[in-house]
C-alpha cells in the first residue's frame, strides 16, 4: 500500500473487518514494524523527512509519537478508571514537553479540554463520572496535549451514541479547520466518513481498493468493492432498493494470497485476467482505482444503490 | 400474539430502586417486525430481557405483564418457560462471540438445545440442524466448525439458525447486527426479512441505529429514558417524527447521498436512570421546550395513528396542524418554525415523489 495524508487533511480510511485498517495505524504509530516499505513524515519540499526505520534515538520516537498520536475505539477501555482523567493528559505533557512546569502543566491541560469542548472542571473526574462520548473527548485531549499534527483515530465514534456522534465528527471537523491537525480516519460508516473526511481510501483484503476526493469517490465509486460499500449504507431518507446484486460473499483470507484480484470471488463483473493478475492502483489525477474492468475504460457497474 | 402491558423493571440497589423501564406497552402481532431503538441506557435491552423472562437479580419486574400466546409469562417458573422457549419463542443475542460456546462445534450446540426441549431422535436432530444452516446460507460442514473457524457474519447467522431450529412464532432480536461491517450488516438484514417472509415468525428488533431497521420493520417504537417517546408505522415515523428526541435522531445521521450539510446531534448526554429529569425526560435536551416541560410529566398520546410523548400534543381534539397554529397554545414561534421545518424537509418530500 502507498498513500500519503496532506497537512490539515482528513483521510477516511474504510472497509470492511479484517481488511487490515487498524494494521494501518498501528504501522503509523509505530506498534508494528512493517515487513517492507517506508513510512516519512513531516516531509516538504526541502526535506524529505526521515523514514520511521532510520528513527532511532529515544527523542526522535518520543517526539514522533507526541506528534502522531492515537485514539482509540473503545472510550471504556482505554482511560484508566482508578485516576482524574487529568491524569493522562498531565503525564503525556510530562512525557512530551519536559520543559513545562507543573502550574503550566495544568494550565495547558485545561487549554486542551477547553478546545474539546469538556471545560476544566472535567479535569477533576473520574472516568466513570464521563459519558461515553466525554470520554472520547479526552481521547482527543489527550492527543493535542502532544502537540498533535496526525491523529490517528481508529473507530473513535463506532461505539458512541447516534446522537453524540455527530458532535464528536464536528470536533474532529474544528480541529482540522481551526488548529490544522491533520487526522486519518478509519471507520466503516461511509456516511459518518463523508460528514468530515475530504479524502476517501477504500481498503479490501489489506490493499487499496480505490482512493480519491471522498466527494467524487462516493458520487461516482469505480471499483465493484466501494459499490457495494455504498449500496449497503442504510439510508433511510431514501426508499429501499431491494433486487439487484444482493451480496452473500465472505471477506477472503489473506495467508498466502495468490496473484489476482482479491475481490473476484464475490465479483458479479469479473473478467478473466483478475484470476491471474494483481490489479495495480492507477488512476487519473486525485482518484484512484484497482480494478481491471475499470482500468480498461469499461463502466463498472456491479453493484448499484 | 405478544402483548406488553404496563411493564416496569427496577434494578434493585443499595440506595434506591432504579428504574430500567417505565410503564411500557404495546403489541406484536403475528408476523410482524417491530423494531425497537433507542440510546445505551434507555432501557431497550432491560426490555427484552423482560419479554424473554430472562432478567436476573438485581433486576426484577415491577409491574406489568408480558402474555404470549394468551398465557402471561411473569411470574412463571423456569420449568413452566422451558415449554415456551425456544419452540415458541426464542433470543438472538448481541454477541455472537459471547453467546456461542467456544469449545463445543455448532452442530454439538445445536444438539444440546433440542434435546433440552424434547428432541431426542438422533436423525431428526440432525436433519434439522442442517436444514436451518441452509436456510441461512450456511453449508451444513460447518456444523462440524466450531466459533472462531467462522467469520462475524457466519457466526450471526449461525445464531439465527439456531434460534430457528423449533420454527417459533417469535424471535427476539438484541442489536445481532451492531458487530458487522455494513455489508455483512446490510446482508444478514436481507437474510431475517426472507427468513420471516418464509417461515412468518414475528420479530422484535432492538437496536440503537435507527436507520438499519427503515426499510425491515414495520412498526417502529423509540425509547428514551425507560419510556415509550414514540410508537407508529415506521415510515410514518421517518417521514414525519412527532417527538423532539425522534426527530433529533434523525438528523444525527449523516447521508450519504445529497448535500454535505452540517449537523448538530442532540446535546447533552441520555440521563443517567438514577437521577431522572423531572417532567417531561427529554426536556434538557428539547430544541422546542416551553415552559410546561419541567414540571408536567407528559403522557403517551393518540396523534393520527402514532403514539407520542410529549406536551405539545397532549390538547385533545385538534389535529396536530391546526394546533400549531391555535393560538391557545402559548405563543410559541419555536415550536411552529419546528414543526414547519420537520413537515418541509427536503429529504422528506423528496421520498414522498418516489
Amino acid at each position: 500500500m502507498s498513500f500519503s495524508i496532506g497537512e490539515r487533511e482528513i483521510v477516511a480510511l474504510a472497509g470492511e473487518s479484517g481488511s487490515g485498517k487498524s494494521t494501518i495505524a498501528r504501522l503509523l504509530a509505530r506498534v508494528y514494524q512493517p515487513t517492507s516499505g517506508e513510512v516519512y513524515f513531516a516531509q516538504s519540499e526541502e526535506d524529505p523527512g526521515t523514514p520511521l526505520s532510520a528513527m532511532r534515538s529515544r527523542r526522535a520516537r518520543l517526539r514522533y509519537s507526541s506528534e502522531v498520536p492515537m485514539v482509540f475505539q473503545d472510550p471504556f477501555a482505554s482511560i484508566n478508571p482508578v485516576f482524574r482523567v487529568s491524569h493522562g493528559v498531565l503525564r503525556s505533557l510530562k512525557l512530551h514537553r519536559p520543559e513545562l512546569s507543573a502550574k503550566e502543566r495544568q494550565a495547558e491541560a485545561a487549554r486542551v479540554f477547553e478546545v474539546v469542548g469538556l471545560g476544566a472542571a472535567m479535569l477533576e473526574r473520574y472516568p466513570h463520572e464521563l459519558s461515553g462520548g466525554q470520554r472520547q473527548r479526552v481521547g482527543f485531549a489527550q492527543a493535542l496535549a502532544g502537540r498533535a499534527r496526525l491523529i490517528l483515530a481508529d473507530e473513535p465514534v463506532s461505539m458512541l451514541d447516534v446522537s453524540i456522534r455527530i458532535g464528536l465528527l464536528n470536533l474532529m471537523a474544528s480541529l482540522r479547520d481551526t488548529m490544522g491537525v491533520s487526522i486519518l480516519y478509519i471507520t466503516h460508516d461511509i456516511a459518518s466518513a463523508r460528514y468530515v473526511a475530504d479524502r476517501l481510501i477504500v481498503m479490501y483484503a489489506g490493499q487499496i481498493a480505490e482512493s480519491g476526493p471522498i466527494e467524487e469517490v462516493l458520487a461516482d465509486p469505480r471499483h465493484p468493492y466501494t459499490q457495494l460499500l455504498v449500496s449497503a449504507v442504510p439510508d433511510p431518507r431514501a426508499a429501499l432498493s431491494v433486487g439487484g446484486e444482493t451480496d452473500t460473499g465472505e471477506p477472503p483470507k489473506v495467508i498466502d494470497p495468490t496473484p489476482g484480484c482479491r475481490f473476484r470471488f464475490r465479483c458479479p463483473i469479473a473478467i478473466d485476467p483478475c484470476a491471474t493478475v494483481t490489479p495495480e492502483l492507477t488512476g487519473t489525477g486525485a482518484r484512484e482505482v484497482a480494478c481491471h474492468v475499470a482500468q480498461s475504460g469499461a463502466e463498472v457497474k456491479a453493484f448499484t444503490s | 400474539m405478544l402483548e406488553v402491558s404496563g411493564l416496569s423493571v427496577d434494578y434493585v440497589l443499595d440506595r434506591a430502586d432504579v428504574r430500567a423501564v417505565d410503564n411500557v406497552s404495546f403489541t406484536v402481532g403475528r408476523g410482524e417486525f417491530l423494531g425497537i431503538v433507542g440510546e445505551s441506557g434507555c432501557g431497550k435491552s432491560t426490555l427484552l430481557f423482560a419479554i424473554a423472562q430472562l432478567l436476573a437479580p438485581p433486576a426484577r419486574i415491577a409491574a406489568g405483564s408480558v402474555t404470549f400466546k394468551g398465557s402471561n409469562l411473569v411470574g412463571l417458573t423456569d420449568g413452566q418457560l422451558s415449554a415456551v422457549r425456544w419452540r415458541d419463542m426464542s433470543v438472538v443475542m448481541q454477541s455472537a462471540m459471547n453467546a456461542l460456546n467456544p469449545v463445543k462445534s455448532i452442530g454439538a450446540q445445536y444438539r444440546d438445545v433440542m434435546r433440552a426441549h424434547g428432541k431426542t431422535s438422533r436423525d431428526e436432530i440432525a436433519a434439522r440442524s442442517a436444514e436451518v444452516l441452509r436456510m441461512v446460507g450456511i453449508d451444513r460442514a460447518h456444523l462440524r466448525s466450531f466459533p472462531h473457524q467462522l467469520s462475524g457474519g457466519m457466526r450471526q447467522r449461525a445464531m439465527i439458525a439456531m434460534a430457528l431450529l423449533f420454527t417459533p412464532d417469535l424471535v427476539i432480536m438484541d442489536e445481532p447486527t451492531s458487530a458487522l461491517d455494513v455489508v455483512a450488516q446490510r446482508s444478514l438484514m436481507v437474510q431475517i426479512k426472507e427468513l420471516q417472509r418464509l417461515l412468518g415468525f414475528a420479530v422484535v428488533f432492538v437496536t440503537h441505529d435507527m436507520s438499519l431497521v427503515s426499510h425491515f420493520s414495520d412498526r417502529l417504537m423509540v425509547m428514551y429514558a425507560g419510556q415509550v417517546a414514540e410508537l407508529g408505522a415506521t415510515r410514518r415515523v421517518f417521514d414525519d417524527p412527532l417527538h423532539p428526541y425522534t426527530r433529533g435522531l434523525l438528523e444525527a445521521f449523516p447521508s450519504i447521498r445529497g448535500p454535505r450539510v452540517p449537523l448538530k446531534g442532540i446535546p447533552g448526554s441520555p440521563p443517567d436512570l438514577s437521577v431522572i429529569p423531572t417532567g417531561c425526560r427529554f426536556h434538557p435536551r428539547c430544541p422546542v421546550v416551553y415552559e410546561p416541560c419541567p414540571e408536567v410529566a407528559p403522557e403517551l398520546v393518540d396523534s393520527e395513528g402514532t403514539l407520542v410523548r410529549c406536551l405539545r400534543y397532549t390538547e385533545e381534539g385538534a389535529s396536530r396542524d391546526e394546533r400549531a397554529a391555535a393560538s391557545s397554545r402559548p405563543p410559541d414561534q419555536a415550536f411552529q418554525d419546528w414543526r414547519g421545518a420537520v413537515q418541509a424537509d427536503p429529504a422528506r418530500r423528496r421520498r414522498r415523489e418516489l
